[in-house]
């Protein structure tokens, strides 16, 4: 982290407050008082949080964010790829969350890995009857038909605690009957305000049902660690585990991108939990820190910069062999990167970004960005906490806007104001604001491309940024008649 | 309390390559089959989405509409997205954003904070409410709730608020796009109907198509006739809007005044049977002039239905450019008939489109040798059974009613077929089979421009011709030896 203040032309704190008020002066009173603390100017010297977080979304607004069950089966569950994940409840969820984001996994299909759509597919009989019953088959009619399946997790959506089933004790009594862990996941929509709290409901099923119940075969090591938070969209664990390899350090367990059960279960016997989305995992992170004393560590694979910082942060954690390799893997990349910001920068330079995504990327990105040359104007979560905002603040420019939880029109206005020459956010936003003519990439699934993380992350990261910023179409937006 | 399953502690054990070649194999085989179709509870890659999505497919199908999802936001966010990736257009829509205190107190709070809202931020000319699980639970009474909106001042008397209740534990996207019709339409057209008074449209009631080219289509073919219509409900200007460096939240759809005055139409028809039977229902007991109800125009023999009962109905001959067109389809097909005769095909979808891809191969000389649908009926099964039995083509051809595509896994890896009908969710048993997939359904998230290719009408034939034949004379192409490489094919 630089200490520096970055300043950005034209940007002010008074000119990002007027934005701001303008902005708001379109709602109505009660929702203008609940969404101002949303919307602040960073003040990156005081490394604090400028708005408030992980309220109630205000109804009506258009927000970007999705539900518990939504960070339970796309985050924390999904990725365990030798799972069964049944979505317990009606079609909809499981089939809107199948296969759509990105989350890669190794294996055979149904064999060895289960990246399918599991369901109980409610009725309206399971709703006034219950569904505890129509649970206990399908586990058993999954158990067969997926016999190397190391478990099944049953993540309930909304109705399953509306109408008041068990599926704790449904999923107890089937995991001692068919000796597989089957792990109940309260993980209902109306929980919570945001993705987050599914984050954490899961990050307690895993405290609960899971850690501890396996050791890894082989004899320990002081370089084993885990490879926390870090999903694999797009292939990003294929590309961070290797760097990670690269430096020596044994990764004995994936949490949870191309995860495997056992290997999430015997994490407790590792030396240190290394973890990229701190928002999603810091729960188990802590769990493990204070019950077995296994110290956690905070890295960002963004970016040479950030690549860099975070490697040598890890070495220090290790002895002199590990820090040695550090430096001979950042003596190897480092040439290799210079190479790709020669190529890109002078396309990219002093171009503005501006990014709304989930709960870590709004600032472990812009390193990244900064390393092509281009400067964020603005940033901001669907879902973050403060303690996220807090380790925004030195990230992002002195004075740029911050938005929490924006509405469209919000992120609409700031666009339009700010004019960005690109923007980093998620499938809904991306039309929005490509029909404006501003360039665009998802950032929540990479936009189909990826792995970003790591050395090998970042070519392909800047190769994708400079074909969004510089494609030849969005000169023929504008037609000559 | 870790391991509160009280399960045994054991080291991490990985499966034997023959373990796992065993089971590879099994889930290939016909005792496997046997054991997949005896599941009563696990469903498994199901083909269809709940009720909701669909419902707000028919919102996105009106003029300045705002889809209002009442129920968790996070609901909201799906369905956005799953039409934002099969259109890659924007697709906005609102929730109130209930949490555990509605399951406590109901959601009329969050209903009058959010229409409040809603109303001041995206300025609607209607707001179309439907409801996703949670208040369907609770029992929220909307009828009051919106009545109530309206006397508080939380939304304007004089706008619309249709309302449709779309429980995701019954039925499937197109019950949604069912209820939220009718529900605009009653809304729309209160107090509209007027003795005596003709508009002399069509009323043309796609179904819960979302193929924006197949309602160009249909728009086209009726400009051919001169027959105005007034499209119930238009989603191809909403979902297929230029890129001209503006955004606009309500990109098309049908004027609300035209919908209105869609009561006094000439003919009110439907061409979704299966998608709207409650909007039909009700048209039919409601509407002025003719109702009639065709399948899905899609092959030569569907469409030669819509066009002679178009030109029945409003007394024209059909123009000279549509019989050319006519003839131009099926010198396609007669041109290319070898490369799809006695192919066999699995085929699933939601029942309009399945009625239409069957009536289209049988057409070709092709075989429907498994027909798949994810949530269907009786009357369905018994009208694609006809089609089958009127056909030399449909012999030994199966259908399976309330199957999933992790059944049809099973049927094309233990009876092979050469060619899948379907959309993108059946991309995984079409590789594991070896066999194309034709992304006529939805969604498809995999390929670009597939919704804006029309599937219905003679240029549909065309273009379903174009895509199949030529796919397997690539895959000849691609797989064959290189002595039988050659120029022609």
């Amino acid at each position: 982290m630089s200490n520096k203040i970055k300043k950005l032309e034209g940007i002010t704190k008074e000119s990002t407050e007027a934005m701001i008020n303008d902005v708001l002066a379109v709602y109505p009173e009660k929702a203008r008082k609940k969404r101002a603390p949303h919307l602040g100017a960073n003040d990156q010297g005081s490394g604090n949080a400028c708005v408030k977080s992980n309220k109630k979304t205000v109804p009506g607004v258009m927000s970007a964010r999705g539900c518990a069950y939504a960070g339970a089966k796309g985050v924390v569950w999904g990725p365990i790829r030798d799972m069964v994940h049944v979505s317990h409840g009606p079609v909809g969820c499981g089939w809107y969350s199948w296969g759509t984001r990105r989350n890669l996994v190794t294996g055979i299909n149904g064999v060895t890995q289960f990246a399918m759509q599991f369901t109980s597919d409610f009725q309206e009989k399971d709703i006034v009857y219950g569904g505890d019953k129509k649970l206990r088959t399908l586990l058993e009619e999954a158990r067969e038909l997926f016999p190397l399946a190391k478990g099944i997790s049953v993540l309930s959506e909304c109705p399953v605690g509306l109408i008041g089933d068990d599926i704790n004790s449904v999923a107890k009594t089937a995991s001692k009957d068919m000796g597989i862990p089957i792990i109940p996941c309260n993980c209902e929509g109306f929980r919570g305000v945001s993705q987050s709290l599914g984050h954490h409901i899961s990050n307690d099923t895993i405290r609960d049902y899971i850690i501890e119940t396996r050791e890894f075969a082989e004899p320990e090591t002081p370089y084993d660690i885990a490879l926390i938070g870090d999903y694999n969209i797009g292939g990003d664990v294929w590309s961070a585990k290797p760097l990670l390899e690269e430096i020596g350090l044994n990764v004995k367990a994936v949490w949870t991108g191309d995860g495997e059960l056992e290997k999430i279960a015997a994490t407790h016997k590792v030396k240190l939990n290394l973890i990229h989305c701190y928002r999603s995992m810091n729960y188990m992170c802590k769990v493990m820190e204070e019950k077995f004393g296994i110290p956690w560590h905070e890295f960002n694979f963004f970016g040479p910069t950030k690549i860099r910082e975070s490697l040598r942060s890890i070495g220090a954690l290790f002895d002199e062999t590990i820090q040695a390799n550090v430096e001979k893997v950042i003596a190897k990349y480092d040439p290799i990167m210079q190479g790709i910001v020669e190529q890109y920068k002078p396309r990219l330079d002093g171009k503005k970004v501006m990014l709304l995504v989930g709960g870590l990327r709004p600032r472990h990105t812009i390193g990244a960005y900064e390393d092509l040359g281009m400067e964020c104007v603005g940033s901001g979560y669907e879902f973050a906490h403060t303690d996220d905002y807090d380790r925004t603040a030195p990230e992002m420019p002195d004075a740029t806007v911050v938005y929490d939880d924006p509405s469209e029109y919000e992120f609409e206005k700031f666009a339009d104001a700010l004019r960005p020459d690109l923007i980093g956010s998620g499938i809904k936003e991306k039309y929005v604001f490509q029909k404006m003519g501003i360039p665009f990439r998802q950032m929540h699934s990479w936009d189909y491309s990826g792995p970003y993380h790591g050395y090998n992350g970042f070519e392909i990261f800047a190769r994708d940024v400079d074909m969004a910023v510089n494609s030849p179409t969005w000169k023929l937006v504008k037609s000559p008649f | 309390m870790a391991n509160a399953l009280g399960l045994e502690v054991k080291k991490v054990t990985e499966y034997t390559a023959e373990e796992v070649e065993n089971t590879r194999n099994w889930i290939n085989s016909e005792e496997y089959k046997e054991k997949n179709f005896a599941r009563q509870a696990l469903v498994i890659n199901p083909a269809h989405a709940c009720q909701p999505l669909g419902a707000q497919l028919a919102a996105h199908g009106f003029e300045g509409t705002l889809p209002f999802v009442h129920g968790s936001q996070g609901c909201a966010s799906y369905y956005r997205s799953t039409l934002n990736r099969h259109f890659r257009e924007p697709a906005p829509a609102v929730s109130d954003a209930m949490t555990e205190d509605g399951a406590v107190f109901g959601g009329q709070n969050n209903l009058h904070e959010g229409l409040e809202n809603a109303i001041a931020l995206y300025k609607p000319k209607m707001v179309a409410v439907f409801t996703s699980c949670m208040p369907e639970v609770i029992g929220d009474d909307l009828t009051a709730f919106i009545k109530n909106a309206k006397q508080k001042g939380m939304a304007p008397k004089e706008l619309p608020i249709p309302y449709a209740n779309t429980p995701s534990f019954n039925g499937s996207h197109i019950h949604g796009y069912d209820s939220m019709l009718v529900s605009i339409l009653q809304t729309l057209t209160e107090d509209k109907k007027l003795e005596g008074r003709c508009t002399g449209k069509l009323n043309l009631i796609p179904g819960c198509d979302f193929n924006t080219g197949n309602y160009r289509e249909y728009k086209r073919i009726l400009k051919e006739f001169g027959v105005p219509c007034t499209m119930l409900a238009d989603i191809s200007d909403t979902f297929d809007s230029p890129c001209d460096g503006s955004y606009h939240t309500y990109a098309g759809g049908t004027k609300l005044e035209d919908a209105a005055d869609s009561i006094n139409g000439k003919v009110t028809m439907t061409l979704g049977p299966y998608a709207t039977p409650k909007t039909f229902g009700w048209i039919k007991d409601n509407y002025s002039g003719k109702h009639v109800s065709l399948p899905l125009p899609m092959g030569i023999e569907k469409t030669d239905a819509f066009i002679m009962k178009v030109a029945e109905l409003f007394g024209k001959e059909v123009p000279a450019s549509l019989k050319n067109e006519r003839g131009r389809a099926v010198d396609a097909m007669t041109d290319s008939h070898q490369y799809m005769h006695g192919k066999k095909f699995a085929v699933y979808g939601d029942p309009d489109y399945l009625i239409g891809y069957v009536s289209f191969l049988l057409e070709m000389g092709a075989v429907p040798y498994h027909i798949l649908c994810s949530k269907g009926t009786k009357k369905i099964e018994k009208e694609l059974q006809g089609l089958l039995d009127a056909s030399p083509y449909g012999a030994g051809c199966k259908i399976y009613m309330n199957k999933d595509l992790w059944h049809l896994r099973s049927l094309v890896m233990t009876e092979p077929v050469d060619a899948i009908i379907g959309d993108t969710h059946g991309k995984f048993a079409a590789r594991d089979a070896g066999i194309p997939l034709f992304r006529f359904g939805f969604p498809i998230m995999d390929r670009v421009n597939k919704h804006r290719y029309p599937l219905v009408g003679y240029q549909g034939v065309i273009n379903m011709v174009t895509e199949i034949c030529n796919k397997f004379i690539d895959i000849k192409d691609e797989t064959c030896e290189d002595r039988y490489f050659e120029m022609m094919r």
